[in-house]
């Protein structure tokens, strides 16, 4: 059911990538899905392959797990991959009524599909071996400096890290909330999507309840600790980078410039 | 022989990382009309196996028997056995969802299909049972006090008329008023309707005054069933598994090693007194 979606979530294990700085990363990711958008031709993605299966066996974590994430972006997938299979104009090749594949089609479906894919993958490993603390703290450190035009963005990290504890918490709520239903005689399963929908009435009233409540105490209990904002705030787990993190920058700049190497042989060819 | 759990598992999350075996290969069988007490430590998989017992979660191996039916069986009316094991679960307070009281506690009967009328004489005897005025009937769930929501999201359940009625530690958190007042209206249902009742409870008194059997839980299996006298008086075994006895167990156990001559299944302060008395009075 609702366990069943990965996105997002932590894989406790210990491995290389468990242990690299959170801004690391967090950069990598983010120019790792750039990446992913360079390529028109098949040979790129090859490298992108090994460079993703690589990250995948360092992190440990099983291939089963990963790809259950996939799963949940499974109709995303599908529609993006038929859409653009008809409906992309070129040189056409097999045609039905007003639907038409076109050799052009066909290439921009199979790269989306793997742009999509990849990029599912490679945040959802990122997610894997980086809890949400050292997540958001990764977060707040690189948008530091957004700080001198006046962008809170302590507030914001803290935002961040609250919503993304909340998220289990909220999640076994609604679990919890459920059981007591159903043990009610409820049925969310059966009858019309009018019915499903008002089904749905008794859960989503205790929970939202249940919210505001957390909420509320989770801020006084904030204030009875004289939380007042990031302003002089020190760490107990300041983050620095270590020898490691050195070394994952430079093998990951290896791969930049590997995918531009590949970008400009395929330019020339 | 009411409900007949018969060689079950439960494993949470399987195949992945957080794989948790709550329930290790547990038979118990619980008998109509009996008022069971079930205790163990924190995360002992007492709330699993109680949501077992009325289907909420399928056992990953093993076989539950309602009535003599397995319950998961072809053609189990999943509904019906929710109707008759009646399931109220920690705080029961924030299920409540309706606009007024009464028709909070009419939603569980309405589900199982019960006529509107028939719906609201249950309701209305529910919220007698666990003593709520009538004057309150139309208020908001949301206007009552703690002990009081606690008591409708009972009475919610009560309306389904269960023959069996699980409650997970209903009286935490609540004032000792609110707490004697719930379970006394637990006692005297058991009493009038012969409803079984299972009761969890983090209170060794609670349940010495009113169980007659104990179901002890540890590390997912029932390592210890019998007569709550027995079980109580055993303070060694229970300490094993770290938990007390009542606090009067302990009191007569040492009023014995100082030579007083008292039976040592003492369990309850009405017992002790009684027995106290008699030694003061054969002194006179």
């Amino acid at each position: 059911m609702i366990r069943d979606i990965t996105i997002g979530q932590y894989y406790p294990s210990e491995s290389v990538l468990h242990d690299l700085d959170p801004r690391v990363k967090l950069i990598s990711t983010f120019f790792f899905i750039i990446s992913l958008f360079v390529f028109n031709t098949f040979y790129g993605y090859i490298v992108v392959t090994l460079f993703l299966y690589t990250i995948i066996r360092l992190s440990k974590v099983p291939f089963k797990f990963i790809f259950k994430g996939l799963r949940g972006i499974m109709v995303l997938l599908l529609f993006t991959a038929i859409f653009n299979l008809f409906l992309t104009p070129g040189e056409e090749i097999f045609k039905l009524g007003f639907l038409k594949i076109t050799k052009e089609g066909i290439y921009t479906a199979s790269f989306m599909a793997i742009r999509l894919s990849y990029l599912v993958l490679g945040s959802s490993i990122m997610t894997f071996v980086t809890t949400p603390n050292q997540l958001t703290d990764g977060l707040e450190e690189i948008m530091k400096p957004l700080n001198k035009i006046k962008l809170p963005v302590h507030e914001i990290a803290l935002m961040m890290s609250i919503a993304l504890r909340f998220i289990p918490i909220l999640l076994e709520e609604t679990d919890k909330i459920m059981k007591a239903q159903m043990a009610r005689g409820a049925d969310f399963e059966s009858g019309n999507v009018l019915k499903r929908a008002k089904s749905l009435i008794p859960i989503l009233v205790p929970l939202f309840i249940s919210a505001f409540r957390r909420a509320n105490d989770l801020a006084m209990a904030m204030e009875a600790r004289c939380y007042h904002g990031g302003e002089g705030r020190t760490k107990m787990k300041p983050l620095m980078y270590k020898r490691n993190d050195y070394m994952a920058f430079s093998a990951f700049s290896l791969y930049i410039t590997a995918v531009i190497g590949i970008k400009i042989i395929e330019k020339a060819l | 022989m009411q409900i007949i759990l018969d060689k079950v598992n439960y494993l949470y999350s399987s195949g992945t990382a957080y794989e948790k075996h709550a329930i290790k290969d547990t038979s118990v069988v619980i008998n109509k009309g009996e008022f069971i007490g079930l205790i163990g430590h924190t995360g002992s998989g007492k709330s699993t196996l109680i949501q077992l017992m009325n289907g909420l979660i399928k056992p990953t191996n093993g076989n539950i028997y309602f009535n003599g039916e397995d319950i998961y069986g072809q053609g189990y009316n999943m509904k019906e056995l929710r109707s008759k094991v009646g399931l109220v679960f920690q705080y029961p307070e924030h299920q409540l969802f309706e606009t007024t009281i009464f028709k909070d506690v009419i939603f569980g009967p309405n589900n199982l299909g019960v006529s509107k009328v028939e719906c609201e004489l249950r309701a209305y005897k529910a919220l007698a049972a666990v003593g709520i005025d009538e004057s309150l009937f139309e208020a908001s769930p949301f206007e009552l006090s703690g002990g009081q929501k606690r008591r409708v999201a009972i009475a919610g359940v009560l309306a389904m008329e269960p023959e069996v009625l699980i409650l997970d530690e209903p009286t935490a958190g609540l004032d000792p008023q609110g707490r004697d007042d719930i379970l006394e209206q637990i006692n005297t249902l058991h009493k009038e309707s012969g409803i079984t009742i299972i009761l969890i409870s983090h209170r060794m008194e609670d349940i010495a005054r009113f169980a007659k059997r104990v179901l002890v839980m540890n590390k997912g299996k029932i390592e210890v069933d019998g007569l709550t006298k027995d079980v109580y008086s055993n303070t060694g075994q229970l300490e094993k598994m770290e938990l007390d006895a009542p606090l009067i167990t302990y009191i007569i156990k040492k009023l014995k090693e100082m030579g007083y001559d008292m039976p040592s299944d003492i369990i309850t302060i009405e017992e002790a007194k009684r027995e106290i008395l008699k030694i003061i009075r054969s002194r006179k």
